[in-house]
């Protein structure tokens, strides 16, 4: 009987020769991601339970992104705390203030991502590098305590729900309203426990960043992870990020066994906002009649801050300006974005319309800083969730969108279609 | 032991614990904040030993274990739901915290009733409505680790 992807990389890191979903493995971790707000809690356990050592220093990244750079004393400290850690326990890839970035976007910009792996974050959004051909799923800080000591993790193999996309993307239609269209039909907990693998004509087209804004969102779903097969626009990437040699370019077999199967044609697909305060609230910009006035424009995060995003909503805002009652603040993942940005003058773009542009940092994707919102405020933003508080008041509303929706609604001051602007 | 009842689904874990107190990590900071954005008196009404009753996909989105620590911290000592997302339900296993899903539990039991948990039997008895619900037994390995009181204990033994 044929095998997932899923079920191959898990095998073959369970020592077997094959899994089948349901059955709970031992599996050893390829890399092992940490940020500043779950990693002192898994710190602390390791102590609390005497131990002293991480399983291999060399195969644990650490990436403070949430509060940097710190937003008050106690992200501070936390920071600290993590540095001297790391100092002690000899892991040297540290991304300080200055190399800093999103964690999702850093790690396969920063070539530590390759087809095959299994890889684990303390964040949920760590689904993101399946769309390399790695398995890769968030985990808690108790999980991280244990990966981090021991180099394994239990976990039960998950079903797989394959998406076959085909057809052909109208232009204005991006990966995110693709991936938004997908949650919408199957809903927040569509994918609960569940391997989510896409694959199919529109998926070959896009690009590894485009891929990676489709896996992202995975979780919201409810998905375990999402993964897509390595392919030849898979092995240019990873060479222009300094991976070359053997790559381990497995994919699913042509008689595995799927859940479930289900077509996404796109070729009518258009702009989807996702409306508060769920990601599967999606409306089709075409059936939205009302006419919703934004306060803030947020373009930036793990799902949308990377070059490709930028470009698109420079494109749609130059020359235009933000209307007087709307703010606009674009975050570049990165720093190696921000300056290829700068270098673009992407930035001097946003700057001239009226944006504000920060140093990259989660920031206010998850209410923590740069950009929070007032009680009555509405926020359209590139990133992946808008739950109820999620950037601020649980008053405020957050509206999920491309960042071409999000630059079109920047510059008009209210939701509209960006292929009419 | 009392039942709160939210007869929602998807509560996640920015409402258990919003990301303004992120910049905590000890279990009794963050249970002063314990299901702040979906019931800002639920830290006054909680008692020690007390469970929260809900819908589907309870502990949706992002990963911090926080959410399981401030509900612990505030004095819950199980969540029964119709399902749990899943990195919240790891987090409660590898916590030693119980979290019961329960079919038909959402919608049929009032708030503030008294319940009683039977996990060998696998029912949880409404005494206040002489109702009683089963639920499928813990799976075996999550049956060990709340025993063990956790992951850590169970890899550091
Ligand atoms: S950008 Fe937002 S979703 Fe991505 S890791 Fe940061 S907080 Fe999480």
């Amino acid at each position: 009987m044929g095998q997932t992807i899923t079920e191959k990389i898990l095998a073959k890191h369970a020592g077997r020769k094959s899994v089948k979903p349901g059955e709970l493995v031992n599996a050893t971790l390829d890399l092992v991601m940490c940020h500043d707000v779950t990693t002192t809690p898994a710190i602390d356990m390791m102590k609390e339970h005497g131990i002293t050592k991480v399983f291999d220093p060399e195969k644990i990244v650490i990436m403070p992104d949430h509060f940097v750079p710190n937003k008050d004393i106690k992200s501070a400290e936390m920071v600290r705390k993590i540095r001297l850690w790391a100092d002690e326990m000899g892991i040297e890839t540290f991304y300080e203030l200055g190399n800093h970035g999103v964690c999702h976007a850093l790690l396969p910009e920063q070539g530590h991502v390759k087809p095959g792996m299994t890889i684990v974050g303390a964040d949920s959004h760590t689904c993101t590098h399946g769309a390399l051909g790695a398995f890769s799923t968030g985990i808690g800080s108790t999980d991280l305590a244990a990966s981090l000591s021991t180099g394994e993790l239990w976990f039960k193999v998950p079903p797989t729900i394959l998406f076959n996309v085909f057809g052909s993307l109208q232009e204005g239609v991006y990966a995110k309203d693709i991936i938004l269209e997908i949650i919408r039909r199957i809903g927040v907990d569509g994918a609960r426990y569940k391997a989510m693998e896409f694959r199919g004509p529109v998926i070959d087209e896009l690009s590894i960043e485009a891929r990676m804004t489709i896996t992202n969102m995975a979780i919201e779903a409810g998905g375990k992870s999402g993964i897509i097969a390595a392919d030849d626009k898979t092995i240019e990437y990873l060479k222009t990020r300094g991976i070359e040699g053997e790559i381990d370019l497995v994919k699913s077999d042509e008689d595995a066994v799927y859940e479930q199967v289900i077509d996404i044609d796109v070729s009518d697909l258009e702009p989807i906002i996702a409306f508060p305060h769920l990601p599967d609230n999606g409306k089709k910009i075409s059936e939205i009649t009302e006419k919703i006035k934004i306060d803030q424009a947020y373009i930036g995060s793990c799902t949308n801050g990377r070059i490709e995003d930028l470009r698109v909503a420079a494109e749609i805002m130059k020359g235009k300006t933000v209307p007087k009652g709307t703010r606009c603040i674009v975050i570049p993942a990165t720093t190696e974005i921000w300056k290829q940005a700068n270098k673009e003058g992407l930035l001097d773009i946003f700057m001239e319309a009226g944006a504000t542009v920060s140093s990259p940092t989660c920031g206010a994707c998850l209410g923590g800083h740069m950009g929070i919102i007032a009680a009555g405020e509405k926020c359209i933003s590139t990133t992946n969730r808008n739950f109820v508080g999620r950037m601020g008041s649980p008053e405020s509303e957050v509206y999920l969108a491309s960042p071409a929706s999000v630059a079109a609604a920047a510059v008009s001051g209210y939701i509209c279609d960006p292929r009419k602007s | 032991m009392k039942a709160h009842v939210y007869n929602r689904d998807h509560i996640n874990t920015d409402e258990i614990i919003p990301a303004r107190y992120l910049n905590m990590d000890k279990e009794a900071d963050l249970a002063k904040h314990a299901m702040e954005d979906i019931d800002t008196e639920f830290v006054e009404k909680v008692e020690a030993g007390d469970v929260i009753v809900a819908g589907e996909n309870f502990g949706c989105g992002s990963s911090r274990e926080h959410a399981v620590w401030a509900l612990r911290g505030a004095g819950v000592k199980a969540v029964i739901a119709e399902s749990f997302a899943r990195i919240f339900y790891r987090n409660c296993i590898n916590n030693g915290f119980l979290a019961i899903e329960c079919q038909g539990i959402s919608g049929s039991i009032s708030n503030g009733a008294k319940l009683e948990i039977d996990l060998i039997s696998g029912e949880i008895k409404d005494l206040d409505a002489d109702k009683s619900y089963k639920f499928p037994p813990l799976p075996e390995f999550a049956q060990e680790m709340l025993e063990a009181g956790g992951l850590m204990k169970m890899i550091s033994k």
